[in-house]
């Protein structure tokens, strides 16, 4: 840590213009262009270096193009990064209070960018809790973390375009592919990729992912129903509605596309609306300073996550009109791409009946499908059964029960996350 | 892969283990077999999904500090780690 010293537990202050929270594409582009226009940039990342997850990586080498530029230019802009730092509490006036390592670090920035990223939708199925069932893009992190697949039994399924470049890892990395589904009709599939002549990269890293698997059929129009095991998923059932069949298998990655992590917009009080931030055209929330960019405003991958970091970077640091005027075409683009994927990839109905009353809703407390009254609302299940209450308050289960009770969003209350006692420092201003 | 370029030692539940710097903890963990990472409030194994540090199912003691994420731990030479598949001592 650069200026003031800090003793274990202590907490550290940096002043800054602009703090961009989140370090993938939105993030990364926000800071690169604030730093070029000539603010002191601080970007905060839980990350252990800066990409997020599309462009998790350990060595640079892994990564394409695009991103290691955009990673050469981050590093040559002069914006600080701190990484494997946990936002905990933010103001809208500036102030956040940051957990890193043993202690804290409180920044006091003229802007912020909410650059938060998405999350894994997980609707819960019978066994969703064993061992070896996890999300796709869980998976793919844990690949790109090194996790060893060579012969393993994997399937994928869920919805949305990450099957196809997890189900392709999967297969260059030796596992062997048992099926691969997609919950949306064929009919919805198809009608996406129609649109894709917008985006002609995408079309081609789709036929090129689907083509490391060519031998496993890409199934639409089915899910997975159950898992099974002892102590871990060993067998799953996969259902097209007409008929179910059961597949062996060692790995189930199986999750319903991303939702927008909106967490940090809700303690600021920005506004929300269908769970994606409300931007205008340069980027900015509902509250004066606070920015917002990628797939916290609508998930649409990282290339328009890139260009509203863009945007939201040179707006925050006072440059708002030159982002307009230059990036203002793809950003319209951008927002009707992800219209088109929210509505094509929409997790279908089937998907609220999976769930026995035994199935685990709350995975950090355990709280089954049989203690939950679908007529409550997320505050009356967290005082009746401590739902959303443990460790991933409400990360996993907060989705999960949007999707099978129409529950609106929870108030967001500090501390975001679970930092440890003692981290959480500093008293917050109202 | 990149593999055997720089192993380093990290111990799991008392067993030595040779592991590629740098990668996840969490990843590593799966490698070995780990299923229970941590044993739930009603005592069910428990393993990461979201591999990003959202959903918490990944915590175990590293160095003897409980409730680490390990998707968010590079493992580094010397790690101590206990998991819920060691003696109970769930984190």
């Amino acid at each position: 840590m650069t200026g003031a010293g800090r003793e274990n537990g202590a907490t550290a202050v940096i002043d800054c213009d602009v703090v961009v929270v989140g370090g993938g594409p939105a993030g990364i582009a926000a800071a690169t262009r604030a730093a070029e226009s000539g603010a002191k940039v601080v970007m905060v990342d839980q990350g252990m270096r800066p990409g997020g997850q599309v462009w998790r990586h350990r060595d640079a080498s892994e990564l394409p193009r695009l991103a290691r530029g955009w990673l050469d230019r981050l590093s040559r802009s002069g914006a600080q990064c701190l990484a494997r730092a946990t936002v905990t509490d933010a103001t809208s006036d500036g102030v956040v209070s940051v957990a890193h390592g043993d202690g804290g670090i409180t920044v006091r920035a003229g802007a912020m960018v909410i650059a938060t990223g998405a999350r894994e939708l997980f609707i819960p199925y019978p066994g969703w809790t064993l061992p070896g069932a996890m999300g796709i893009g869980g998976a793919q992190a844990l690949l790109k973390g090194g996790m060893r697949v060579s012969g393993k039994r994997v399937i994928v399924a869920g919805s949305g375009p990450l099957i196809l470049p997890v189900a392709a890892a999967m297969a260059r990395a030796g596992a062997r592919l048992v099926s691969v589904l997609e919950q949306a009709p064929a009919a919805a599939v198809a009608g996406f990729a129609r649109t894709l002549w917008r985006h002609p990269s995408k079309l081609a890293d789709g036929a090129r992912y689907r083509s490391a698997f060519a031998r496993t059929p890409y199934r639409t129009g089915s899910w997975v129903a159950r898992a099974e095991g002892d102590g871990r998923v060993e067998r799953v059932t996969l259902s097209d509605g007409r008929r179910s069949w059961s597949e062996e298998c060692d790995l189930l990655c199986c999750s319903y596309g991303l939702v927008p992590n909106v967490d940090l917009a809700l303690l600021l009080g920005c506004s929300v609306d269908e769970g994606r931030v409300v931007v205008d055209p340069s980027q900015r929330t509902s509250l004066p300073g606070i920015y917002a960019a990628g797939e916290p405003t609508g998930v649409a991958g990282e290339l328009a996550a890139l260009t509203e970091g863009e945007i939201a970077g040179l707006s925050a640091a006072g440059d708002a009109r030159a982002a307009a005027r230059s990036l203002a075409r793809a950003r319209q683009r951008w927002r009707a791409f992800a219209a088109q994927l929210a509505l094509s990839f929409r997790p279908r109905p089937e998907l609220r009946n999976l769930a026995e009353p035994d199935t685990i809703v709350c995975r950090c407390e355990d709280v089954p499908l049989s203690r939950l009254d679908p007529s409550w609302s997320v505050r009356q299940a967290k005082l009746y059964t401590r739902l959303g209450m443990g460790p991933c308050q409400g990360g996993v289960c907060g989705p999960a029960c949007h999707f099978l009770f129409s529950w609106p969003h929870g108030r967001v209350r500090p501390p975001l996350g679970a930092p440890e006692v003692g981290v959480v420092g500093g008293e917050r201003k109202q | 892969m990149r593999e055997s370029v720089e192993s380093v030692e990290i111990v799991v539940d008392g067993e030595r283990l040779r592991v590629t710097e740098g990668m996840t903890l969490a990843a590593a963990l799966t490698d070995a077999g780990v299923t229970a990472f941590r044993v739930s409030v009603s005592g069910a194994p428990r393993a990461p999904i979201c591999g990003m540090g959202s959903c918490f199912e990944c915590r175990v003691t590293v160095n003897g500090k409980p409730h680490q994420r390990s998707c968010l731990i590079p493992c580094v030479d010397g790690m101590v780690v206990e998991t819920g598949n060691g003696n109970g001592s769930a984190a």
